[in-house]
This record gives structure tokens, C-alpha cells and sequence, in this order.
């Protein structure tokens, strides 16, 4: 069980602030989508709390300041899906989804059957297997990002950080992803993803976090942050909102004419 | 990419390689002495005195650096390469070799070596780690690959500035010439005390460098990434750099500037590993020896009398067969 708490973090760039006073208090088993427009300040935010970037106010996990985590402490707590996608060797898929069992292995040991397993799992969860011998340079954009978050899934941290993890997936794809992560949710571990696709972000998620000018404008679950008013708001967009028995289900229909 | 042979395989080949040239070397010289001759001469001493004294003077010091040094520049330019994640990096882009070679011309342009000839490598080696000091200052603690690669193309720019400047001022001709000369790589003419002076700073290069694989493969997903796999980037980057500058200008500083060997070898040795940064070391660094053993072989078969220099050959071989490696995997790398 871990618990992630954000108090008053704020990021500063070039005088401005990027995230402002950010409190957060996440705990075990949430599935949680970080949504707002481009610039909202969503990126700068999971790197803060992946400690890439220098931030005010504090980050704890478990009640332990993360700042104060050896790097390998906190490769086995948080895993990481930066927004960068280049892979720079040509490597086969299989090494790549490989490195995220690097934390658990100590230098020079071979790979357990627990590694090789969790390897074959992440792959299986997100279609990739049969690519397992391929060169991981030489993918579609859609493998390469199922390839990463393999990775990712690999490190079988109890926390996963994924920034715009659905990008270049298609519908089949993205609605695979969003279910492993709901699963893993179910699992008692805990995902935070920044998303653009609402409909996604509002029919899996068990929770939103709705930022917008690096401020919190809305955070619970996706009926009461996903409405009319607050797509307005923040992303300048109308839209049709209804449910069913699953969930929110959300149309975007056309930019408020306003915008804010 | 699935490599075309078996990891140990490889390595297994590339050791028999690294032996059979490295006893080809010790045969390879203007003395005419038998096979069998010179091999009891070199393990027994029970020969006669003068060809003990070529096998273990000049032979086995002059093999010995060649496997040594080729060994430095294959697998500082397979770390630099991975730790950089550019495949145009090789030992002299943080400006080690340039400034090793500052130091070496200091040395002769002062006279000092004339005096104590061990002045040379001790000048070159000291400024090969006074350069990677300041590369690092100049780029900061938490640098980047690109700020630390701006940083090395400055202190390289100075330190050839600096060269010339020597060079202009070049107090008789055969002072320049000297420097010319030692500036074109050779193994000729070392003895043990060079093996005795520079193979432990290499050694200790290596061994900064070999405990770099996991790191390495994690940089393969670039720096975010690699920290969050646990990777701590300042030490990894302390260890390339420094393990870098100790084993290449420890290299350097025997046999001179020895061009693409650093660069090229990894390439070579990429395919045949799946690509991957931590086996392309312990490949590269083989695969380097072997490299720098045959082209030193090659120097004194073609021309045993005018001293054809070794850093001579290796580049003019090494440019075009780097341009035919550019040319055939170029669809791969665009």
C-alpha cells in the first residue's frame, strides 16, 4: 500500500508558474486522469513528482519525502512513462520491456524467472509479443508506445506515472490500455496518466484531476469533474455528456464560442 | 534485433582473434628470429642475449600497448557512444585526446623531455584529466549529453589552438617536426616503463567504464527514463567521463592521437551484439585490441624501414571504411 502526498508543490519556469500550489492526496488502488488543455501544466507535474524537475512545496511517499528516496528506492515505488519516445539503439522490443525489470536485479545478475515473466506479462497485456524479436527503432508509433508502456508495466512499481500514455493508439488499443490500467487499479496499485482523450479519461478513470493554468480546478470522480461547465472552462469546448451502466460517456461538439 | 551470433560465442571468437594477433606482433619486426626462437626467448630468457633482449624490449612492449590502447579506444568510444546516445562519439569529442596531445607537445616544446623522457606521457596524461575537469565544470553538474559534447568541442577547439600556437612558435624545425611526428600515433620504439607507467591508469579507465553496462542499456530510453529505472546519471556520467579520460589519455599520451579505432569499432561490433550498450563494451574493447594489434602489424610489414605512422594508417583505412559503413546502413540510421 502506498500513499502519494503532494502538498503546495509549484513549479517555477522562466519566472512564471507552471503548477501552482498543488495539493494531492492519492492512495492505493486509484485509477486517476490527470486532464487539461495543452500547457495546463500536466507534464511538469508528474516530472515534479518523478523529481526531474526542481519544485517548492512537498512530495511524500508513505509519509518519506521522495526527495530523500535513493534512486533505487524509488525505481521500485514509481515507474515512469516520460512524453519522450525516442528509443536511440536498435535493440529488439524484448531488451527494451527487459529494462524495466532493472531495479529489481542486481548489477550483473542474470534475469530470474519472476523478471522474465513480468516481461512476458507487460508484453501480453499490451499486444506486442509477437514483436518481442523485432528492432525496437524500427516500430510504428503505435507499437513504440505499447512497447514503452510494457516497460513500464514491467517495473511492477506499486505506483505508475504515465504522461499522455494513450498518444498514437488507436481505439482498440486505447481502450486496452485504460482496462490494464483499471485492472492494475483493482490490484491495489495505483496509475496516474495524463490524458487527452476525454471520452477515455471519463468513462475508465476512477478518478479526474481537472488542472488548468497549473491550478487544481476540479479533482473526484469523472460525473462530477467531466461536466459541461468545467470542459468550458478549461478546454473551451461544448460537449454531450450522458451515461450508462459503465460509465460517463462524453461527445466534444464544437469549441465554446468564447473562449476562456 | 536478434544478433546474427551468440553473445559468448562472439566473445569467445573475438579473444582467439585478440591472441593469434597479438603473438603475430611479437613475431612482426626487422630482426630475423625464428618462431619457436623468439617465443622460448620471450618465456625462458634462455637465449642468447640479444634476442631476449628484442622480445622483451621492444616486441612485448610495442604488442602489449597495441592490444592495451586498442582495447581503451574500442571500449571508451562503445561507452561514450551509449552514455552519449550518438553514434558520431569517439574518445577525442570531450577533447581528451586533443588535450593529451597539448601536453605531450608541451613536454617536447619545452625541452623537458629531452631531460626526463618520461616528462611526455606524465604531461599528456595530466592534461587529459585537467581537461575532462574543466569539460565537466564548463557543462555543469547536471548536464545533458549535448551541453557536455558543446563543452568538449571547446575545450578540443583550445587545446589544437594551443598546439599550433606551439607549433608557430616552435623554438628549431626539428622541435616541430617532433611534435608532428608524435602527433601522428605510433607504437614504435616504447619499452616496458611505458607499459609499467600507463597500464595501471588504463586499467583503473576500464574498470570505471565496465561497471557502466546496466546504465547504459537503461540510457538507451534516454535520461528521464534511465532515472527512473534507478540509474543515478551524475555518478554514471563522473564514471564514463573520468574512466574515459584516465584510460585515453593514458593511451594517448604512449602512442599519440590514433583516430578511428574509437569511433569505428563500435560500429562494427553493434550488429553483432543485438545492439546493446553493455555488450557492445567487453566487444569493443576485444574487437579495438585486435584492430590496433593488426594495424601495427600492417605498419611494419608495408614499410619496415620509413616508419609509416600508425595513427596514419588507422585513418586513412578508418575514413573510408567508415563512410562504406554510413553508406550501407543508412537506411537503418535515417
Amino acid at each position: 500500500m502506498t500513499r502519494l502526498a503532494l502538498e503546495n508543490v509549484t513549479v517555477h519556469i522562466g519566472g512564471r508558474s507552471i503548477v501552482d500550489a498543488v495539493s494531492l492526496d492519492i492512495g492505493a488502488g486509484e485509477f486517476i486522469g490527470l486532464l487539461g488543455p495543452n500547457g495546463a501544466g500536466k507534464s511538469t507535474l508528474l516530472r515534479a513528482i518523478m523529481q526531474e524537475i526542481a519544485h517548492d512545496g512537498a512530495i511524500h511517499l508513505d509519509g518519506r519525502p521522495v526527495s530523500q528516496l535513493t534512486e533505487a528506492e524509488r525505481a521500485r515505488l514509481l515507474a515512469y512513462l516520460p512524453q519522450n519516445r525516442s528509443v536511440a539503439w536498435p535493440v529488439s522490443v524484448a531488451e527494451i520491456v527487459a529494462l524495466g525489470r532493472l531495479p529489481h536485479a542486481r548489477p550483473f545478475q542474470r534475469p530470474t524467472a519472476a523478471d522474465e515473466a513480468a516481461v512476458a506479462h507487460a508484453m501480453a497485456l499490451m499486444d506486442i509479443t509477437a514483436l518481442s524479436a523485432r528492432r525496437a527503432t524500427e516500430l510504428s508509433g503505435s507499437e513504440t508506445a505499447r512497447m514503452l508502456i510494457a516497460r513500464v508495466l514491467a517495473q511492477e512499481t506499486p505506483i505508475i506515472i504515465a504522461d499522455e500514455p494513450a498518444a498514437a493508439l488507436d481505439p482498440s488499443h486505447q481502450i486496452a490500455l485504460v482496462e490494464t490500467f483499471a485492472a492494475i487499479a483493482d490490484s491495489g496499485r495505483t496509475v496516474i496518466a495524463s490524458l487527452h482523450e476525454l471520452p477515455l479519461a471519463a468513462r475508465w478513470c476512477r478518478r479526474i484531476i481537472l488542472i488548468s493554468d497549473g491550478k487544481i480546478v476540479a479533482d473526484g470522480q469523472p460525473l462530477e469533474v467531466v461536466t459541461t461547465k468545467n470542459l468550458s472552462m478549461t478546454y473551451g469546448i461544448e460537449a454531450m455528456l450522458t451515461s450508462d451502466e459503465h460509465g460517463l460517456i462524453v461527445a466534444p461538439t464544437g469549441l465554446t464560442s468564447k473562449r476562456p | 534485433m536478434t544478433a546474427p551470433i551468440r553473445y559468448p560465442v562472439l566473445i569467445a571468437l573475438l579473444s582467439v582473434l585478440v591472441a593469434v594477433l597479438f603473438a603475430a606482433s611479437l613475431l612482426t619486426g626487422p630482426a630475423a628470429v625464428g618462431f619457436l626462437d623468439s617465443l622460448t626467448a620471450l618465456v625462458t630468457g634462455d637465449r642468447t642475449d640479444a634476442v631476449v633482449l628484442v622480445m622483451r624490449e621492444i616486441r612485448l612492449p610495442r604488442a602489449i600497448l597495441g592490444a592495451m590502447i586498442g582495447a581503451t579506444l574500442g571500449l571508451s568510444g562503445a561507452a561514450l557512444q551509449g552514455y552519449l546516445r550518438n553514434p558520431l562519439a569517439e574518445p577525442g569529442l570531450l577533447g581528451i585526446s586533443a588535450s593529451a596531445a597539448l601536453g605531450a607537445v608541451l613536454a617536447i616544446y619545452t625541452g623537458l623531455v629531452l631531460v626526463a623522457p618520461l616528462a611526455l606521457p606524465v604531461f599528456a596524461l595530466a592534461a587529459a584529466v585537467i581537461a575532462v575537469i574543466v569539460v565537466r565544470m564548463l557543462a555543469g553538474p547536471r548536464s545533458d549529453a549535448a551541453t557536455l559534447i558543446l563543452a568538449g568541442v571547446a575545450v578540443t577547439s583550445f587545446a589544437g589552438a594551443m598546439t599550433s600556437l606551439a607549433l608557430n612558435l616552435s623554438p628549431n624545425p626539428f622541435a616541430a617536426l617532433e611534435i608532428v611526428f608524435w602527433m601522428l600515433g605510433s607504437l614504435a620504439d616504447r619499452s616496458m616503463t611505458h607499459v609499467w607507467l600507463t597500464a595501471p591508469f588504463m586499467l583503473a579507465g576500464w574498470a570505471m567504464i565496465a561497471v557502466l553496462g546496466r546504465a547504459l542499456d537503461a540510457l538507451t530510453l534516454g535520461e528521464a527514463t534511465a532515472r527512473s529505472l534507478g540509474i543515478r546519471l551524475d555518478r554514471v556520467q563522473a564514471l564514463a567521463v573520468f574512466g574515459t579520460a584516465v584510460s585515453v589519455g593514458a593511451a594517448t599520451s604512449i602512442a599519440g592521437a590514433i583516430g578511428f579505432v574509437g569511433l569505428v569499432v563500435p560500429h562494427l561490433m553493434r550488429p553483432l551484439v543485438g545492439a546493446r550498450p553493455s555488450r557492445l563494451l567487453l566487444a569493443s574493447a576485444l574487437s579495438g585490441a585486435a584492430m590496433l594489434l593488426a594495424a601495427d602489424i600492417a605498419v611494419r610489414l608495408i614499410s619496415p624501414t620509413s616508419d609509416l605512422k600508425l595513427g596514419v594508417l588507422t585513418a586513412l583505412v578508418g575514413a573510408p571504411f567508415f563512410l562504406w559503413l554510413i553508406v550501407k546502413t543508412r537506411r537503418s540510421l535515417l
